[in-house]
C-alpha cells in the first residue's frame, strides 16, 4: 500500500507538470498582444512596454520563449507564488476568498447527494419495480437530461424570484441559507447519478449467493440488508462520492455564475472572460492538485473499503 | 406389472411417533415471464435424527429447490410453494409465522452451499461472519463468541485457526472456505444440516476430505444430515438412505446397499451404469441418452420415458405411483420389479 501510495505520488508530479503545461500553452498561445491585454483599452508607452517586455521575458520568441516563460512560471509556483492577475490582486489571495465558498457550496451540494440521493437509492434498490423505484427512475433521468444551464436559473426564478423561498442570489459574503438553494442545484446531479449507482448496486448485492447464506443464518431482515448487503452496495457509492467531492471542490462555473457566488469557479470564468492568463493558469494549477489527491484518497479509500483489493 | 410383491400406494407410508424432518407431497412453481415452471410435483422424503439421507439428481431435477424450501429461503416470487408440507419435529414450517420460522433456521436446521467463495460475504472476516449469531440470536460476548469460533474452526481442522480470525474468504483455498462455510453452519449446534453440493466445486482430494469432515461431524455432533449430490461416488461411503430425483419428483427411494447392488428404477440404474469403472477395461461408456426435461413441458405419464429403455406405452399415459418392493425400498416406474430382477442380475 505505501508503495502504491509512493508511486501515485511520483506519478501526480509528472501529471502536474503536465496538465500545467497545457494550461499555461492554451492560455498563452491564443493571445495576441499580452502587454496590451494587461494595459486594457489604455495606451502603452515605449518606455512601459519595454519595461514589461524584459520584466517578462517577452523578448525570448518561439517554443524556446514559451519553454523559458512557463518555467519561470512554474519556479515561483513550487514556491507558493501563483503570480498576480491583470488586475494586479494577488491570485493566492483571490483563492484564499473564494474557496471557503466553494468549499461550503460543495459540502452542500454533498450533503444532499448522500442524503437523499443515497437513502433513495437502497429504497429503490429494495424495492425494484415498485412505484418508487419508477418514479425515482423518471426523476432521475429528468435531473440527468437537463442541463445545470437551464436547470440552475429555474430554480433561481421560480424558488427564489417567484415563491421566495430561497434568497435569489447568494452576494459576496454568503451565509449558508444563501448558498442552500445553489448547493441542491448544483448536488441535484451527482444526486441522480448516486441515486441510480445506489440502486443498481444494492438490488445487485441483493440476488448475491451471501445473502442467501445471511437468510440461512437465520438473521433478521433489517441486518441482512443494513449490514451485509450495504457493506458491500456502499463500496462504489463511496468510490463515486469521493470522486465527485473533488469535482465539486475545484469550483461550478455555471451554478457559480448563476447565482451571483464569489467562488472558485466564479473568479475562473471571469479570468476566462477577460482573457486574465495569469488567473487562468494559477487557478487551474490548483485544480489539478486538488483533484489529484483527491483522486488518490477514492484510490486509498478503495482498497480500505473492499478487502479483495490489494495494490502492489 | 401386477407382481404379487408389488403394491401401489397412494402416498408414502409414514410411521407413529414421527420423524425428525419429513416433507410431504411437495409441489413448487417458478413463475416467470416465459411460463410456469413445475420445478417440485410431490416430493416426500423424511429424515431421522442421527441418519443421513442423500438425495441425487441432475442439475434442475429439484434438490436444491426442495432444501431452500426447507430452510425457508426461497425467493417468492418467483417461487410459488402451491403445496404440501415440510414438518420439522412436528409443526409444519410452511405455516409458521415469519419470525418463528426464523428462528428455526441456522438454529435447528442449517445449510451449507457448493460455492463457499461467493456463499461467504466478501467483505467481512471469516471469524465474524462465523460468530456472528453466536453475537446477535445467543447474546454472546464478543470474548466468548471469538472462542467459540476458534473452537468450530479447530472442529472443522482449520489450521492454526486463532491466527486467521480475521482473515476474509477470499485468502483461504477451496477446501479451507468450504471449512468455514461448515463451521458457520455449526455455530448454534443445529439438529439437521443440509449439505447442497458441499463438494462440487472442489478437488478431488479436497471432496474426499470434506466428505470425511462431514461424516465425522455429522457421528460426533449427532446430527442428521441431508446430502444433495450429484455425484453418485460422493453418496456410497456417507448415505443410510438414498432419494433420487427426476423432474421434480423422487423416482427412488432406498437404503444404500440395496439400492447399488440393484437399482429398481430406469434412470437410477442408467445413473450407476454411466460411473467409468477402472476395473473393466475397453468398454464403452453407457450414458443415459437424451436430455433430462424441460420443466415448463414436463412429459406426459412418467417424465423418464422419453429416455427410458423400458418405456411401453403405459408409460406415455399412466403417472406411475410409488411402488413398495418387497424390501421396503420404493420405485416409481411401472416395470420397478423388472428392472430390479435385470440389475440384479
Amino acid at each position: 500500500m505505501l508503495r502504491f501510495v509512493l508511486r501515485r505520488l511520483l506519478q501526480m508530479v509528472l501529471a502536474f507538470f503536465g496538465t500545467t503545461l497545457i494550461v499555461y500553452a492554451l492560455m498563452f498561445a491564443g493571445q495576441g498582444d499580452p502587454i496590451q491585454a494587461l494595459a486594457g483599452e489604455r495606451p502603452v508607452t515605449a518606455a512601459q512596454r519595454a519595461y514589461l517586455t524584459q520584466k517578462y521575458h517577452l523578448d525570448a520568441t518561439g517554443v524556446g520563449g514559451f519553454l523559458y516563460r512557463y518555467f519561470d512560471y512554474l519556479k515561483n509556483l513550487l514556491q507558493g507564488d501563483l503570480g498576480q492577475s491583470l488586475t494586479g490582486r494577488s491570485i493566492g489571495d483571490i483563492l484564499v476568498a473564494a474557496w471557503p465558498v466553494t468549499v461550503k457550496l460543495a459540502l452542500i451540494a454533498m450533503a444532499v447527494t448522500v442524503l437523499i440521493g443515497v437513502t433513495a437509492g437502497v429504497i429503490a434498490g429494495i424495492r425494484r419495480a415498485s412505484i418508487f423505484d419508477n418514479s425515482t427512475l423518471v426523476l432521475t433521468l429528468l435531473v440527468l437530461g437537463i442541463p445545470t444551464i437551464v436547470l440552475a436559473p429555474l430554480a433561481q426564478y421560480f424558488l427564489g424570484v417567484r415563491w421566495q423561498l430561497f434568497p435569489p442570489t447568494a452576494g459576496a459574503q454568503p451565509d449558508l441559507y444563501a448558498l442552500l438553494l445553489p448547493g441542491i442545484v448544483l448536488g441535484s446531479l451527482s444526486l441522480a447519478t448516486a441515486l441510480r449507482l445506489t440502486r443498481t448496486s444494492v438490488a445487485e448485492n441483493l440476488r448475491a449467493d451471501y445473502v442467501r447464506t445471511a437468510r440461512s443464518k437465520g438473521l433478521v431482515k433489517r441486518r441482512i440488508v443494513g449490514v451485509h448487503v450495504l457493506r458491500n452496495s456502499l463500496i462504489p457509492v463511496v468510490t463515486f462520492l469521493g470522486v465527485e467531492l473533488g469535482n465539486l471542490m475545484s469550483g461550478a462555473i455555471i451554478t457559480e455564475g448563476v447565482f451571483n457566488i464569489p467562488g472558485v469557479g466564479f473568479n475562473l470564468f471571469r479570468g476566462i472572460r477577460t482573457e486574465d492568463g495569469p488567473l487562468v493558469v494559477g487557478i487551474v494549477s490548483v485544480l489539478v492538485v486538488v483533484y489529484l489527491i483527491s483522486n488518490l484518497v477514492v484510490d486509498v479509500l478503495y482498497a480500505v473499503l473492499d478487502p479483495r483489493i490489494r495494490y502492489e | 406389472m401386477t407382481h404379487a410383491a408389488v403394491r401401489p400406494t397412494p402416498a408414502s407410508p409414514t410411521p407413529p411417533g414421527g420423524h425428525l424432518l419429513e416433507v410431504r407431497d411437495l409441489h413448487i412453481e417458478f413463475r416467470t415471464g416465459e411460463g410456469v415452471a413445475k420445478v417440485i410435483n410431490g416430493v416426500s422424503y423424511h429424515l431421522d435424527a442421527g441418519e443421513t439421507l442423500a438425495v441425487l439428481g441432475e442439475s434442475g431435477s429439484g434438490k436444491s429447490v426442495t432444501a431452500q424450501a426447507i430452510m425457508g429461503i426461497l425467493d417468492t416470487p418467483p417461487a410459488v410453494i402451491r403445496s404440501g408440507e415440510i414438518r420439522y419435529q412436528g409443526r409444519d414450517l410452511l405455516t409458521l409465522p415469519e419470525e418463528q420460522r426464523r428462528q428455526v433456521r441456522g438454529k435447528e436446521i442449517a445449510i451449507i452451499f457448493q460455492d463457499a467463495l461467493s456463499a461467504l460475504n466478501p467483505t467481512f472476516p471469516v471469524g465474524w461472519q462465523i460468530g456472528e449469531t453466536l453475537r446477535q440470536r445467543e447474546g454472546m460476548s464478543r470474548a466468548d463468541a471469538r472462542a467459540r469460533v476458534v473452537e468450530l474452526m479447530d472442529l472443522v481442522r482449520i489450521p492454526g485457526a486463532a491466527g486467521r480470525l480475521g482473515d476474509y474468504p477470499h485468502q483461504f483455498s477451496g477446501g479451507m472456505r468450504q471449512r468455514v462455510m461448515i463451521a458457520m453452519a455449526l455455530a448454534m449446534n443445529p439438529k439437521v444440516l443440509i449439505a447442497d453440493e458441499p463438494t462440487t466445486a472442489l478437488d478431488v482430494t479436497v471432496q474426499a476430505q470434506i466428505m470425511d469432515l462431514l461424516a465425522d461431524l455429522r457421528r460426533d455432533l449427532d446430527m442428521a444430515m441431508i446430502l444433495i449430490t450429484h455425484d453418485l461416488g460422493v453418496v456410497a461411503g456417507v448415505a443410510d438412505r438414498i432419494a433420487v430425483m427426476y423432474a421434480g419428483r423422487i423416482v427412488e427411494h432406498a437404503d444404500v446397499r440395496s439400492l447399488y447392488r440393484a437399482p429398481a428404477h430406469p434412470y437410477t440404474k442408467g445413473l450407476l451404469e454411466s460411473i467409468p469403472r477402472l476395473d473393466v477395461r475397453g468398454q464403452a461408456l453407457s450414458t443415459i441418452r437424451g436430455l433430462p426435461p424441460n420443466l415448463m413441458r414436463i412429459p406426459s405419464g412418467c417424465p423418464f420415458h422419453p429416455r427410458c429403455p423400458y418405456a411401453q406405452q403405459v408409460c406415455v399415459d399412466v403417472v406411475p405411483h410409488d411402488l413398495v418392493l418387497d424390501d421396503g425400498r420404493t420405485s416409481a416406474c411401472h416395470f420397478a420389479q423388472e428392472v430390479r430382477d435385470d440389475s440384479a442380475r
